[in-house]
């Protein structure tokens, strides 16, 4: 079991409200992406359930007990630190060890466990280690050790890929992406990083000034942002959002389109929005132009295929596609 | 340029600190001379350096006089106790203001530290009034608990200075690891701060033994230190500069031993924090 519900909870450091009242509920077995700009609340929120930070008003169950109060070592809870938080005095062998050894486990119970974790995450040759003598993924893999031996309700992951560089994260978020779909445990996961909310998530929520802006599906909030803001966060590259003649036209205040919901003509009149190349940036598969001077926005960027010859200073002519137009509101919400 | 003067300035500095290291050290090796000379020696005019008949005659004198076993053993109950149990009302106490800061931590860190600006003498009579009522004059348990809260806000200094480098996630990930209040510092803060609290107890040992204001004013016979050893050969029969260098020679003597052996630990612990 591991489900988790937070009703009305609200977090005051002083006197500035960082979490107004809040409502949240996280299915057992479900991975929860908590993502939004820094200074959002993600984290903040993460330690909330932790029991890192006392809540200022409201109440957090984890399956149906009232664990507000709870101090963190009860609420039976792993979690994983961005900084990998391992205890450098140990050996990586004690470090995994460290939380069956509070519960009391027997010595040949924690060994059996500590071996299966080791084995699971490539780390046997390295237990007798200590964490300043490994490399960055080693560590992350450790921490990640530490987590799974207790057998938690729940896992909490505080923006855990970060210090890793580019090729490493993409595989440690494959890992751990295997890891829940193995082990079906309940997972919260902070980033800041829509890319790793959009590939891991069963439940997207995107946190904006403590608020929750929308909660839902990966695909949910792609293909129908609530709001503006939450059509912004997610999806890379960002959404073109068009404001006064053009979205007046569609009867809005503001209408977005996808790059991907463009097409790109490079034939005069070859399309209803024109402009000029800024930059064309090759990906191989993708490339996407940023397109300056089109009179609706500072820079509109449109994915074309790998192969479309397009260079800066080029004139091109662009052509939403009418279905995949989203329309918002002057308050910013989505007008259906 | 710069260069070409670069051994000459070394060689400068070479000597102004060997200069300034020899004057510093210039009393201790005087007593110590002085120790093994008779007492006509000891004073005459001009004075002797190293050429004087060498005798043991004054510790043999010292040792028949006074139970130089019994001062030392006080010390080092006095200087040890208090320094232990110093340690163990600090380190829940760095700890909080470390890791649990409020508003007032700066303010009640600098209340504790000014407490080391008055002078002592000023409250020597409420506290001589308290021992009384108490009947703790003149006792090892008095004694330790005084010099335990003269040094408290010191120990408290030094170990929230190194808690302060310990990254709080860590203690956070005990508690997430199921570890209570007492495991998180017994298994984790403290063997990550144990190069920090080695260097406090040592400086906390070398400033208990040599306290003497309190050691002198507190104690009479029963749980008189090594400090009250030295004075009582300072004046009673007129001076004896042989026998007071032997008497000083000996109650300096263990806690330089212990000095000597520990000065890496002392520097590294010391420094710590100020070079990152």
């Amino acid at each position: 079991m591991g489900r988790i519900v937070l009703e009305q909870v609200t977090k005051r450091f002083g006197d500035v409200e960082v979490i107004p009242p809040l409502d949240l509920t996280i299915e057992d077995g479900e991975f929860a992406v908590f993502v939004g700009p820094s200074g959002c609340g993600k984290s903040t929120l993460l330690r909330l359930i932790a029991g890192l930070e006392d809540v200022t008003a409201g109440r957090i169950l984890i399956d149906d007990a009232d664990a507000t109060n709870m101090p963190p070592a009860r609420r039976r809870l792993a979690m994983v630190f961005q900084s990998y938080a391992l205890y450098p005095h140990m050996s990586v062998r004690r470090n995994i060890a460290f939380p069956l050894r509070m519960a009391g486990m027997d010595k040949a119970e924690i060994e059996r466990r500590v071996q299966a974790a080791a084995a699971a995450l490539n780390l046997t040759d390295y237990l007798d280690r200590r964490p300043g003598q490994l490399s960055g993924g080693q560590r992350q893999r450790v921490a990640i050790g530490r987590a799974i031996v207790r057998e938690p309700t729940a896992f909490l992951f505080d923006e855990p890929l970060s210090n890793l560089d580019a090729a490493l994260r993409v595989g440690m978020r494959l890992e751990i992406s295997e890891m829940h779909k193995r082990l079906r445990t309940t997972m919260i996961y902070v980033t800041h990083d829509q890319v790793e909310a959009m590939t891991m998530a069963d439940k997207i929520v995107v946190l904006h000034a403590g608020r929750i802006e929308q909660a839902g599906s990966p695909l949910d909030l792609y293909r129908t942002p609530r709001n503006r803001f939450v059509a912004g966060f997610i999806g890379s590259p960002r959404m073109n959002l068009i404001e006064g003649e053009e979205a007046a036209r569609h009867g809005a205040h503001a209408i977005g389109v996808r790059p991907e919901d463009i097409t790109l003509s490079r034939e005069e009149g070859g399309g209803i929005w024109s402009g000029v190349v800024g930059v064309a940036e090759h990906l191989g598969s993708d490339t996407f132009v940023h397109v300056h001077e089109t009179g609706l926005a500072e820079t509109l960027t449109v994915r074309v295929s790998g192969e479309t010859p397009c260079t800066h200073g080029d004139r091109v002519w662009l052509t939403p596609r009418e279905e995949a137009i989203h329309r918002f509101d002057a308050a910013g919400m989505r007008i259906e | 340029m710069a260069r070409a003067h670069a051994p000459a300035r070394k060689a400068l500095t070479t000597a102004l600190a060997w200069t300034a290291g020899l004057l510093i050290f210039f009393p201790i090796l005087w007593t110590v001379l002085t120790s093994f000379k008779t007492e006509a020696e000891a004073i005459a005019d001009p004075p002797l350096f190293l050429f004087f008949d060498w005798t043991l005659e004054n510790y043999a004198v010292v040792q028949e006089r006074s139970d130089y076993m019994r001062f030392l053993w006080n010390s080092t109950i006095i200087a040890g106790g208090s320094t232990l149990l110093g340690v163990l009302i600090a380190v829940p106490a760095a700890w909080s203001m470390a890791f649990v800061p409020s508003k007032r931590t700066k303010d009640i860190l600098l209340w504790m530290l000014s407490t080391k600006m008055l002078p002592a003498v000023g409250v020597l009579y409420p506290i001589y009034l308290i021992f009384i009522e108490l009947g703790l004059l003149d006792t090892r348990v008095g004694l330790t608990v005084v010099v335990m809260l003269i040094n408290l806000p010191i120990i408290v200094w030094m170990l929230y200075t190194y808690f302060r480098e310990i990254p709080g996630e860590i203690l956070e990930a005990a508690r997430m690891d199921g570890a209570d209040l007492r495991s998180e510092i017994l298994h984790v803060l403290a063997p990550m701060a144990l190069p920090g609290i080695a260097s406090t107890v040592l400086l906390n040992v070398i400033l208990a033994w040599n306290e003497a204001f309190w050691t002198l004013n507190l104690t009479a016979v029963d749980a008189a230190p090594l400090t009250a050893f030295i004075a009582s050969y300072s004046s009673p029969e007129g001076l004896f500069f042989a026998k007071l260098s032997a008497a000083s020679t000996m109650a300096i003597a263990p806690i330089l031993i212990l000095g000597w052996f520990s000065q890496k630990q002392l520097v590294r612990g010391l420094t710590f924090g100020a070079v990152k």
